[in-house]
């Protein structure tokens, strides 16, 4: 089981701020395919990876990155602080 | 080397008092406050949303890199989540060094990095009822690289 969150837009296309998920995806990118297959919101969230960045157990990560032991994953537009 | 996440209001001068004082060897203070602009008058307010777990790290981790590569003697970064208006202080950040280049550049690389980097997201309500998330600049991504070493 991984905790999935959401934050801003991701969030509110997704509908909710964090899931857990069963899931057996080797990279983050896999994570991302089971996650599109599952609804349209989820499709509609994930449609353009460009616009998205990720954190692997908060730090940023790669798309392309390994799951393999990770706790926490979490999906957000690129971010807009200072 | 203070980081604060807060939703409350801060004051930046009562911040900066005292601020690198107490040491000899500080010749130079920077400060930088960001604040609630609004170009057109449409603005009723910003939301702010972050990454709980993740900001106060992440915020830290650029603090440590700023001290060591300009051998800061202090630094202090406050940065604000929630709702603000137009006029509200969004966040400050002060550097303290033995010679201005260091202070400057230092407080500039965090304000870049905090920009990019940092887990925030800024949503604009407008007073018509409107909502749009702010969009990230690719200018602000092109910032970063003059750090890179």
């Amino acid at each position: 089981m991984i905790d999935v969150m959401y934050f801003a837009w991701v969030r509110e296309r997704v509908g909710e701020p964090r899931e857990q998920v069963d899931t057996q995806a080797v990279t983050v990118s896999d994570l991302v395919d089971e996650l599109r297959a599952r609804e349209p919101r989820y499709a509609e969230a994930f449609k353009d990876l460009s616009a998205l960045r990720v954190a692997l157990d908060q730090e940023l990560a790669d798309f392309d990155a390994p799951l393999s032991g990770v706790r926490e994953v979490a999906f957000f537009p690129p971010m807009t602080g200072g | 080397m203070p980081v604060r996440v807060q939703t409350e209001e801060f004051d930046p001068s009562e911040e900066i008092r005292g601020f690198g004082r107490g040491r000899t060897d500080v010749g130079a203070v920077v400060s930088f406050t960001g604040v609630v602009r609004d170009d057109d008058g449409t603005l009723d307010r910003m939301e702010i949303e972050h990454y709980p777990g993740m900001t106060q790290k992440a915020i830290e981790a650029m603090v440590d890199r700023a001290t060591e590569r300009w051998e800061l003697a202090d630094c202090l970064v406050i940065h604000r989540h929630g709702a603000m208006r137009p006029g509200d202080q969004i966040m400050m950040v002060a550097t303290a060094a033995k010679h201005r280049v260091a202070a400057f550049e230092a407080a500039e690389f965090l304000m870049d990095y905090l920009k990019s980097r940092a887990p925030f997201w800024k949503k604009e309500f407008t007073c018509a009822g409107k909502t749009s998330w702010v969009d990230a600049k690719v200018n602000d991504e092109e910032a970063l690289k003059r750090w890179e070493e």
